[in-house]
């Protein structure tokens, strides 16, 4: 079995974003950028799959400009086998991106496709749903616990209501949260052997896939600023501040 | 004319109040809105959806493969459905979350998630970045917009109404790939997180599960819900459905108090709509005393105990 993982540059999660004087947009000029923390876990848990002797290949998969090549390395260099970049502008629409991944499976016929639940610039969390729609596929968002037996695969959703667990016969699109594991760190010696593995470029128009990106991004603006409040010495006096306000 | 089709949550027994906050949302749009109501024997919430105000008419379509909540069977009953609708809405709870994109996709469209506030009917603000930019998009008309609703944005519309009920049969095919187990619910006589109006709220500092009575209990004598940073999920202390965050739940209680909480970005994400944030820690430079209203540096054991004598 192939296991197809998708990995999004963004914004570094410890970085503080800037939004751009012009509200064009966010500023990720001389930004740390990684992985997707989600995708990490997704990359991961494929590891963990391909260690078990369950799966035997590992591809990862990034739609982007040129720069995106630097995450798929890193994806390389966790232990993935081979990477595909889709070249495209560096910010697309989650229904191109789940049209190009449609067709990349269409190629490479992956018996499993591991996605992270949400980016953590766009916060969308539609990807691996919409993916799982077009491939009329089952899907199993938000993963924090799996396991694979025969054709099925057996996914714990983390689920306002609590954990939902269900059941999806492969293959499937498999959307991971937190929980499901700690990724590995990368080694030194692995970051060389990377640069060996192999790596495709795709264009969408290769895959027949035309950009959608018709939600347009006006306009950004930082969000309302919380004043600080005021600092009390004991229980008592946060005690008679809260009646005081009628809140208790 | 527009006219929305929100999706209706509900966990078999009781609607959940999502969907009165996505019908304030379709009004803010400018639509009328119908709602529909999925599952296997729903009749009392088709009945609590038919009290919203401003519902045209409620769909409810019973059949016992949609029982459970599997987006799967649920996108398929909405597409064959949204025919002259021009709006399609449901919650940015997990039920929406999951079951949006899958509809979206379907209909050969984009999703607008999240919505935030609405400046038109296909003008809509929405954070992004865990919240610490905030957008205005624009969707393009004459095609079926697919949204979710920031539940924590938005306050429900009030239950005044008396909307018809249609019942209707299924037409979409039952899958046979996706099959439901079970759910582990956290049950709590509590008041749920997402609704709550106040809400008492424990960190990593509590140290153990078992301290964690502490937040019971204070939240239990005044009327609270409990939550949870991400770190006192992580360490098994409380349950994930406690989790208040990025990738928790983002709520907006009238009183938000958080006891041995550091605050991480991805925690005053989910904390930011509060009306009032109490931050109890027992270190002064702890970030999250930069948002709250009211700031105690102490240690939580001591102020807990003090503060249910003083309420109680």
């Amino acid at each position: 079995m192939k296991i197809l993982v998708g990995i999004k540059r963004v914004v570094d999660y410890n970085v503080r974003i800037r939004i751009k004087p012009d509200g064009s947009g966010v500023d990720t000029d001389g930004v740390k950028m990684s992985i997707n923390p989600f995708d990490e876990i997704a990359l991961e848990e494929a590891l963990r799959i391909r260690e078990a002797g369950m799966a035997e290949e590992v591809i990862v998969v990034s739609l982007g400009d040129n720069a995106c090549q630097q995450q798929l390395r890193t994806g390389l260099a966790m232990g993935a086998d081979r990477a595909i970049q889709v070249g495209a502008p560096a910010s697309l629409q989650p229904l191109t991106i789940a049209r190009a991944f449609m067709e990349v499976i269409n190629r490479e016929k992956p018996g499993l496709v591991l996605l992270g639940k949400q980016a953590i610039d766009g916060d969308n969390s539609q990807t691996a749903q919409m993916l799982a729609a077009l491939w009329d596929r089952p899907q199993a968002t938000f993963a924090s616990k799996m396991s694979l037996e025969e054709d099925i695969a057996t996914v714990t959703r983390e689920v306002d209501a609590g954990l939902e667990t269900i059941e999806v016969d492969l293959p499937a699109v498999i959307s991971v949260d937190l929980r499901l594991n700690e990724p590995r760190f990368v080694k030194l010696p692995d970051i060389m052997k990377a640069k060996r593995k192999p790596l495709d470029v795709l264009s969408l128009d290769d895959l027949g896939v035309s950009i959608e990106n018709d939600i347009q991004f006006k306009h950004h603006e930082p969000p309302p600023v919380r004043e600080k409040g005021i600092m009390v010495e004991d229980a008592a006096q946060l005690v008679a501040e809260l009646k005081n306000r009628g809140l208790v | 004319m527009s006219r929305t089709l929100i999706i209706a949550e509900h966990d078999g027994k009781e609607l959940n109040p999502s969907t009165a906050k996505c019908a304030r949302c379709a009004t803010a749009i400018g639509s009328e809105f119908d709602i529909v109501v999925l599952g296997s024997d729903t009749t009392n919430i088709a009945a609590q959806a038919a009290a919203i105000d401003g519902t045209q008419t409620v769909i409810n379509i019973s059949a016992g493969h949609l029982e459970n909540p599997l987006a799967v069977n649920h996108a398929a009953e909405v597409v064959a459905m949204a025919d002259g609708y021009s709006h399609i809405l449901g919650p940015s709870t997990t039920f929406g979350r999951d079951l949006m994109p899958r509809i979206a996709a379907l209909l050969g469209v984009n999703q607008v998630s999240d919505i935030s506030s609405v400046s038109g009917s296909h003008q809509f603000k929405r954070p992004i970045y865990a919240g610490n930019a905030i957008v205005d998009v624009e969707a393009p008309e004459g095609v079926t917009l697919v949204a979710t609703v920031r539940t924590a944005s938005w306050k429900s519309a009030g239950d005044n109404g008396n909307a018809g009920v249609e019942d209707r049969e299924a037409s979409a095919a039952p899958s046979n790939h996706t099959r439901y187990i079970d759910l582990q619910s956290g049950d709590t006589e509590r008041p749920d997180l997402q609704t709550a109006n106040r809400v008492v709220s424990g960190g990593r500092a509590l140290a153990s599960k078992e301290n964690f009575d502490l937040i019971y209990s204070l939240a239990d004598l005044i009327g609270a819900g409990a939550g949870a940073s991400r770190a006192a999920v992580d360490a098994g202390y409380v349950p994930n459905d406690m989790q208040v965050g990025q990738t928790g739940k983002i709520i907006s209680p009238d009183l938000y108090m958080a006891f041995g909480i550091s605050g991480a970005i991805q925690h005053v994400t989910g904390i930011k709509d509060a009306g009032t944030i109490v931050a109890i820690n027992k270190d002064a430079e702890a970030p999250i005393f930069e948002i709250a209203d009211i700031g105690l540096a102490a240690d939580l054991f001591t102020v807990i105990p003090e503060m249910k004598q003083l309420l109680g």
